[in-house]
This record gives C-alpha cells, sequence and structure tokens, in this order.
C-alpha cells in the first residue's frame, strides 16, 4: 500500500507533462482553427516547400549519421582496446565540451570555417586549396557531425567494453584471423551499441532547427525551421503541429527499431 | 606503426571536438570585437563581464534553473525508482517507456508539447514554465542512473531492518539510500549538465522577459555576439575543467 502511494507524484507528472502535451500536439494537428476535424495539416507535408525541408533533413540526417558511425567506430574499439582503467575520464572527455554553450560551440565553427578564417588560413600555408563550405549543406552536416559524435562514441564504447575478452581468445584459438573475429564476433556483439548510438544521433540530426540556422546562412531550411517558424512567428500551431506528428511518426520508428535490437537497453549510456 | 596510427586518429578528433572551444577561449582575449580579426590581447571583457547586468542575470537564471530542476528532477526520479522496484513487470515496463519519452523524443516536439501544454493552462510564460520543462526533461536522466543500482539492491537488507524494529524511513534512510547514493549523484550531475547546456526547450517554454544563457546568446546570433559572453563561457569550462581534474585525481574509486 505504502509503496503504491510512493509512485502516484510520479504517475501525475508523467501525465501532467509527458502524455498530456503530447496528445495536445495530436489534438492541435488533426483539428483547424474552429476545432473541427481535419487532416490537412499533416498532408500539408506533401506541399512542395515542406516536402523539400523534410528530404534535405532526411538527406543530411542520414549522411551525419553514416559519418559519425564510421568516425566512431574506429575511435570506440581504440578506446576501449586502450585499457583505460578509468572509464569514467573516456566518458568525460566527451561530456566536457558540453559545458561550454553549444550554440556558441556551433558559433565558433563559423569563425574556423570562414572564407579568411582560421582553416583556410592553415591549408593556405600547406599550399592546399581553401575550403569554401560555409553556409552549405556541408557546414551543417558538419556542425551534426561536430554536436552529435559523442552520442555515437558512448554507446559504442560501452557495448564494446562489456564484451568479455575470451570470446576474442576463443575465437582466436579456433583459428579466425584478426578480420573474421571482428567481422564475427566483435561487430555483432556491439550491435545494441551500434543501434542505440544511431537513434541518439539520427533524430535530434533530423529535428535540428538551430545548426542550420547558425551554419546554415538561412538559406537552407530544414523541417524543424519550418516547424520553429509557425509556432514563434507564423502562429499557426495547428499547422506546426500537424508537421510535428509527421515527425513523431519517423522518431516512432527509429524508437521501434532500436527496442527490437536492444531488448536491455544496454547501449544506454547516458 | 599501428600504434601511431592510433595515436594520429585519437588526435584528430580531438583536435575536431576541441577546435571550437580553443577558438572561443582565443576570442575571449582578442580586443577586437568582430570574430574573423584578431586585434591584439586584451583583457577587457573579463571586466566587462561583470559590469554587465544583462549577462549576469542570464547566468544566475541558468544556474538557478539548472540547480532547482536537477534537484527536483533528483527527488521526483528518486521516488519514483522505488515505486517503479516494486511495480508489476507488465506496469513497469509500460511506465519506462513513459519515462523515456523525453529522452527520444525530438526535443523540438518535446518543446512545443510543454508549450501548447502551458498556452492551454493559461500560465505566464517565465521562469515557472521553465522551471517546469527542464525537471520534466531531467527526470529521465535521473532514473537512468538511479534504476541499475537499486536493480542490484539485495531486498533482504531492507527486510532486516523492518524486522529489526526501522520504521520504513528509517529503513530507506539507512539501508537503502546509502547504496543507491552514487547513482542519486551522478543523476543529479547528468541533470544539472542537460538543464545547462538546454536551448531547445527553454526556447519554446520561455516568456519575453526572461532569458538563459542560451537563449541570450541565440538572439545575439544576428547582431554578433557580445565578446563578454566569451569570457563567461572561458570562464565556466576552466571552472568545471578544474573540478574535475580535483575529482578525478583524489583516488577514491566511484563509477559512473
Amino acid at each position: 500500500m505504502n509503496k503504491k502511494m510512493l509512485s502516484l507524484p510520479y504517475l501525475f507528472w508523467c501525465a501532467a507533462f509527458i502524455l498530456i502535451p503530447l496528445f495536445m500536439v495530436v489534438y492541435y494537428g488533426i483539428t483547424d482553427k474552429t476545432g473541427a476535424f481535419t487532416l490537412e495539416n499533416i498532408c500539408a507535408i506533401a506541399t512542395a516547400e515542406h516536402s523539400k525541408a523534410l528530404w534535405i533533413s532526411i538527406l543530411l540526417s542520414l549522411i551525419s549519421t553514416l559519418i559519425c558511425l564510421l568516425l566512431a567506430y574506429p575511435l570506440a574499439m581504440i578506446l576501449a582496446h586502450m585499457n583505460v582503467n578509468q572509464h569514467s575520464f573516456v566518458v568525460l572527455i566527451f561530456i566536457l565540451p558540453m559545458w561550454m554553450n553549444f550554440l556558441l560551440r556551433t558559433m565558433a565553427w563559423q569563425t574556423l570555417l570562414e572564407k579568411s578564417g582560421v582553416i583556410n588560413s592553415v591549408l593556405e600555408f600547406l599550399h592546399l586549396p581553401a575550403l569554401n563550405i560555409i553556409n552549405t549543406p556541408s557546414a551543417i552536416i558538419l556542425g551534426m557531425v561536430y554536436n552529435f559524435l559523442p552520442f555515437m562514441v558512448l554507446p559504442i564504447y560501452n557495448s564494446l567494453t562489456k564484451i568479455d575478452p575470451n570470446v576474442i581468445n576463443a575465437a582466436k584459438d579456433l583459428g579466425a584471423n584478426g578480420f573474421d573475429t571482428f567481422i564475427r564476433v566483435t561487430l555483432p556483439l556491439s550491435v545494441p551499441g551500434i543501434i542505440s548510438g544511431i537513434t541518439m544521433v539520427f533524430v535530434p540530426a533530423l529535428t535540428t532547427f538551430v545548426i542550420s540556422t547558425l551554419l546554415g546562412g538561412s538559406k537552407i531550411l530544414l523541417i524543424g525551421n519550418v516547424i520553429e517558424q509557425e509556432f514563434t512567428q507564423t502562429g499557426n500551431w495547428h499547422l506546426g503541429s500537424g508537421l510535428s506528428i509527421v515527425l513523431m511518426i519517423f522518431i516512432l520508428f527509429n524508437m521501434i527499431l532500436s527496442a527490437i535490437f536492444d531488448k536491455d537497453g544496454e547501449g544506454n549510456t547516458l | 606503426m599501428r600504434n601511431a596510427a592510433k595515436k594520429i586518429y585519437i588526435t584528430l578528433i580531438f583536435i575536431f571536438l576541441y577546435a571550437p572551444i580553443v577558438t572561443l577561449i582565443v576570442l575571449s582575449f582578442n580586443a577586437s570585437k568582430s570574430r574573423a580579426k584578431w586585434g591584439g590581447f586584451t583583457l577587457k571583457w573579463y571586466q566587462n563581464l561583470f559590469k554587465n547586468q544583462d549577462i549576469l542575470n542570464a547566468l544566475w537564471n541558468t544556474l538557478l534553473i539548472a540547480f532547482l530542476s536537477a534537484f527536483i528532477a533528483t527527488v521526483i526520479g528518486t521516488i519514483a525508482c522505488i515505486a517503479i522496484q516494486s511495480m508489476k513487470k507488465r506496469n513497469r515496463t509500460i511506465l519506462i517507456g513513459i519515462t523515456n519519452i523525453p529522452m527520444l523524443n525530438a526535443e523540438i516536439v518535446t518543446g512545443i508539447s510543454l508549450m501548447l501544454l502551458f498556452i492551454v493552462l493559461g500560465m505566464n510564460f517565465g521562469f515557472l514554465t521553465i522551471l517546469l520543462a527542464h525537471i520534466t526533461f531531467n527526470i529521465p536522466y535521473v532514473i537512468l542512473s538511479i534504476m541499475p543500482r537499486m536493480k542490484q539492491l539485495n531486498p533482504s537488507t531492507y527486510e532486516a531492518a523492518l524486522d529489526l524494529g526501522a520504521s520504513h524511513m528509517k529503513a530507506f534512510f539507512s539501508v537503502t539510500f546509502p547504496d543507491i547514493l552514487p547513482g542519486i549523484l551522478s543523476g543529479f550531475l547528468m541533470a544539472f549538465t542537460m538543464s545547462l547546456d538546454d536551448f531547445i526547450i527553454t526556447h519554446f517554454t520561455k516568456g519575453p522577459g526572461i532569458d538563459t544563457l542560451s537563449t541570450k546568446i541565440y538572439t545575439e546570433v544576428k547582431k554578433g555576439i557580445k565578446p563578454e559572453m566569451y569570457a563567461l563561457s572561458t570562464l565556466i569550462f576552466l571552472t568545471v575543467l578544474v573540478l574535475l581534474i580535483l575529482v578525478n585525481r583524489s583516488p577514491k574509486e566511484k563509477d559512473v
């Protein structure tokens, strides 16, 4: 009896601040200004302007997720093999940048990427061609990779450190070479970490509006920018909610995927 | 050879992660107001910082919201963990699923959903709405760091305390609490960090009269960021760095 009572404050909190608000997004999304039922706000995703924004968002976030994965996996392997007995130290290195405001960190890339910025000065010094990616989709991808890389590294690192070294040794004893051991033992065992990393990078990358504002030079609108404008500038909450429902479908798909591959939540790091 | 390649790779990633931070630190000493030009070394932004009431107010709001939201989320989260632990498996799965929503959902959706809620409730957008929103997205991080500790607990010790005449309260505080304390502390720190670095959810739940550092920076982006901001974030970063080095040098083993 006593313990049942203990769950009440939290149940109340969940209902009031998680479930009801989400329900309201859905409600606004499927009604118009008069409160009548409509699918117009959701179908609005099909208009040229919105579908283009969604398409660019999907493309950029998929590319960023892939780059994060390719950069993070080798890094996680190196870190896992380094015998750093301080697990917390590795986590720290990736959490530490968070203490400097992420808007400022992303802004700093403007300074680094500018035509006469730091990177181009270095390239010029080395007699290499200049890099002109500021205010292009490439700069947005760079910003996404920069901001979300830690969320890919940590889950993969965690799942790699959990692999029993005896399993690896057994594979080697049985005659597998390094490559075979990796493909048939290490990689499959790290799948939960990979999936959890993909979820944690793809969702924020798909829905960001800040990175595109800061590095895309306000020319490139992502779906996050469109929704943000509907709420803070245009004031059409119904349309904004309708587009959010479309986003949530992607997120839901992603969550189901991660639930299937990562049953025990062992990829969860944070 | 292979080791050299590994070292180079790690170094490159570190440069990638820390280059913007170094840039900001350098800019905080830049006499020129422009981001793109180096105008010589100065400490003037550090002096101006302590006279800039706007930035100091935003800093105070940020710290107060981070502390309060992390603290309240830790209290609610700890109680929730005890309750979840004693639930039947099916209910537990459902509740943990709901708990994870704010963490897995897009921040922009969480932000607008809370904004709609506060509008419908007719609340004034300001300190309270930001605080409620931050508590909401902090709770999952707290629960996530306490739950594994909770699972390792041996229920017999708690029952033994009850058998020996302790009240539920007393048994909790003298038996369960010390065991889950590391989880509670790391949950609190995680929540504090998350709250401090949040922009998106604050952006949707704040009112016109109030700013945190994040929202202040965002409004300054178009006009050009005041160099005092670089000075402030350098100070914050270095403070945290020094604290972390001190904590890590103490020999006591702690697990995250």
